[in-house]
């Protein structure tokens, strides 16, 4: 037997003649994938180690490396690929489970791709976002079944009378989703922040504390508690400007949290508040919660220890029984529902458990959406969808379905230069994302990438109002759940039924 | 002090009430005649005292970061969630999930608790939590622990701990008074005799317990005590491979 029987995923391609030895790809490649040789003056390359984040190639100053997708000759074969036959490899090596980062990467339908928009021809004309003003902003909270107001007689002036829960007010109807500071560095959380302040939206902690350096930032941050309950005290519940209850995440259903003690550094374990070195462990089930008055409780002692003066969320995965749970999770007090699909990211999950467990998010937000409306208690909770959106249009046909509002993590952090090689659970992220080695780190600057961050939300914002002008809405609250607003196309019935919308090429 | 009278009150008025008080400059308090209310002190930061007459319900002092909370009767379920700093006492017994996450402070119940107590209890820099039991526990004790200190006192002389004692723990430890059942404990612990250190640590806060509770001590000695420990800090170490 060889020593491994492990292939190469990827082929370092490098030019003999343009490269100079000037070894930035050695310095740039945590993985150890480039080699110098002194003796000899050269750099080669080692494939085995090369995990495909095209680090070296953007930084070669003459252009010298190329990565391709390892080519391989074994016998093709639909069933036992490349893929398949190393992870049979790596597990008779090591005899554990696999691990491994982002969001499923399986050939599940994408819904996303299989429903049109509409747009306003003649009979009602579409409205042009240069000249009229297009309304985003998007309250995310409980709302009132009505609404008292109170008409001053003298001055003609109308003041509302009944007392509003609290709201959060996002400019744009996407936030950043949960990464926790230990998934990804302090300058991508940071980064994170500063874009959020300046779009006027909110990033979300993750289960990591809050940094001290990013308590400034607390009024576009949502502080998250989770089963570990890491850095949650009374400061941190007050520092956001709401708290989301992890129950569960879209990559890692119904399974807990592990950073790995390698990883508590110093700085880590001042904001989760345990010693440097050992594994921060959450636990699969928060064990104070149990059923849905459970939830209730915990929900309501977070409103009580902030004065009932935030809004109080319980984000979950979408599981088979979403709907029956989402209302459960509404009846018990929540101001908001978070729900993370199949394809949602994640730093650290067992593969299995990502690539298998779950459902689409497209479907879970129309079965939510449908299920709060039957039980008319739609407006009493907010509906914010995450896992996997990747452009303005996913958005725009998310909100169509029901959402309030998207999360995104994985297109924010394609922002700030990650290459999806999902190697983030090895804390060696080369683009000083998921990382907290301070070498790789510091490569990422805080100031760029949250320009990028803004850039992209900016763009993104662009386009929602021109598709919105052009179905002739000129407010994204006009377009929630307005699923007349889509059509499917290579769907079948049942697919039809479950997102509630109509086959392409029928009219009204 | 204040007074307040809590029958009839809903959690929320009395919390209100307390946190009003509190803006007001009020640091002593003297709850008569409660009836389950959730919630008490919960998130309060203050050092203020709060003493209590009747049964509070569950979340006692959750998320609190100072208070000192006595109870004059038995407690329920989850006294200390989350807590960072203060001090529970309980003059009775209490339920389930007692001190979960707890990161600081102290909680002393008289008599038995129930399951899932001290559940991911943590330590960090000069917080570390304690819980002492006048009597046994049930399932589940000290599960995911990660720091701090349970002691289980046995004084009824029953059986001490339930089932799953430590599954999952990786740090801190607990002190049991008369013998284990190895089958009752996880995977993760084993049990040692205790330290002179352990010793001198532990004799302070059973004699803080017959301080605070009154009872006679009886025949209780260090040397009835065993400590259940994790092997390793980190248990699920070679869980996973790259």
């Amino acid at each position: 037997m060889p020593l491994s029987t492990i292939f190469p995923e990827f082929k370092i391609i490098r030019d003999k003649e343009k490269c100079i030895a000037c070894q930035v790809c050695v310095r740039q490649c945590a993985f150890e994938a480039h080699i110098y040789d002194p003796e000899k003056d050269e750099v080669y390359s080692d494939d085995s180690k090369c995990v495909g984040c095209h680090r070296c190639e953007a930084l070669c100053p003459t252009d010298a490396l190329n990565i391709i997708k390892y080519p391989f000759d074994i016998k093709d074969n639909k069933n036992w690929t490349p893929g398949i036959l190393n992870d049979i490899y790596r597990q008779a090596e090591s005899g554990a489970i696999i691990l491994t980062g982002m969001g499923c990467d399986k050939d599940y339908p994408i819904y996303w791709d299989r429903i049109l928009l509409n747009a306003s021809q003649v009979t009602n004309p579409s409205i042009d976002p240069l000249r009229e003003p297009m309304e985003l902003r998007t309250f995310i909270g409980r709302k009132p079944r009505y609404v008292e107001v109170e008409r001053s007689q003298e001055r003609d002036t109308v003041k509302v009378k009944t007392q509003l829960p609290p709201q959060l007010r996002l400019e744009t109807p996407i936030m950043f989703s949960a990464m926790s500071y230990g998934s990804i560095s302090f300058n991508a959380c940071q980064a994170l922040a500063r874009a959020a302040e300046e779009i006027g939206t909110y990033y979300n902690t993750g289960e990591g504390g809050l940094h001290p350096d990013l308590y400034k930032f607390g009024a576009n941050t949502i502080v998250q508690v989770a089963s570990g309950r890491f850095g949650v005290h009374p400061d941190y519940l007050n520092a956001g400007a709401a708290i989301e209850i992890k129950i569960g995440q879209g990559a890692k259903p119904g399974i807990g949290g592990h950073l790995p003690g390698e990883k508590v550094t110093e700085e880590i374990s001042r904001t989760r508040m345990i010693p440097t070195g050992t594994d921060a462990l959450s636990p699969a089930p928060h064990h104070d919660i149990y059923s849905i008055e459970d939830l209730r409780q915990l929900i309501y002692a977070l409103k009580e220890a902030t004065e009932y003066k935030k809004p109080v969320g319980v984000k979950i995965a979408a599981v088979h029984n979403v709907a029956a749970i989402a209302t459960g999770i509404a009846r018990a007090g929540a101001d908001f529902i978070t729900i993370d699909g199949l394809r949602g990211g994640t730093g650290a999950a067992p593969q299995v458990i990502r690539d298998n467990v779950g459902i689409p998010i497209e479907l879970a937000i129309a079965v939510v959406d449908s299920r709060l409306r039957e039980e008319g208690i739609r407006e009493e909770v907010s509906l914010i969808a995450a896992g996997g959106f990747r452009k303005s249009s996913d958005v725009i046909k998310a909100i169509a379905l029901g959402a309030d509002a998207v999360y995104i993590g994985t297109a924010a952090l394609a922002a700030m230069g990650c290459h999806v090689c999902q190697k983030c659970y090895t804390g060696k992220c080369n683009w000083g994302i998921a990382t907290q080695d301070p070498y790789l780190s510091k490569r990422l600057n805080p100031n760029i990438a949250a320009r990028r961050l803004v850039n992209l939300i900016n763009a993104w914002s662009k386009e929602l109002k021109e598709m919105l002008g052009g179905m002739g809405i000129n407010a994204i609250e006009s377009l929630r759940g307005n699923r007349e607003h889509l059509r499917g196309v290579g769907l079948e019935e049942w697919e039809l039924r479950l997102l509630g919308i109509k086959p392409a090429g029928e009219g009204w | 002090m204040k007074i307040i009278e809590a029958n009839g009150l809903h959690y929320r008025q009395l919390n209100e009430i307390i946190r009003e008080a509190i803006k007001n400059g009020e640091q002593e308090f003297k709850i008569i005649g409660a009836t389950g209310q959730r919630y008490i002190a919960a998130g309060i930061k203050n050092k203020i005292k709060i003493v209590i007459e009747g049964t509070p319900g569950n979340d006692l002092g959750a998320f609190m970061q100072g208070p000192y909370i006595e109870v004059i009767g038995n407690g329920q379920d989850g006294i200390g969630n989350t807590m960072s700093d203060g001090k529970i006492i309980i003059h009775g017994r209490a339920g389930d999930i007692i001190g979960y996450g707890m990161r600081g402070g102290e909680i002393f119940i008289r008599d038995e608790v129930g399951y899932r107590v001290g559940i991911h209890m943590k330590a960090y820099d000069n917080l570390r939590p304690v819980i002492v039991i006048g009597d046994s526990a049930k399932d589940f004790l000290g599960e995911y622990m990660a720091g701090g200190l349970i002691i289980v006192l046995n004084l009824r002389g029953t059986v001490p701990i339930g089932k799953y004692c430590g599954t999952g723990m990786h740090g801190g430890k607990i002190y049991v008074r008369g013998d284990i059942d190895e089958h009752l404990l996880g995977k993760e612990v084993s049990i040692t005799p205790l330290s002179e250190e352990d010793e001198s640590e532990l004799a302070g806060y059973i004699s803080q317990y017959f301080e605070l509770f009154g009872v006679k001590r009886g025949n209780v000695s260090l040397e009835e005590f065993k400590k259940i420990s994790p092997r390793s800090h980190r248990p699920y170490g070679s869980l996973y491979t790259h």
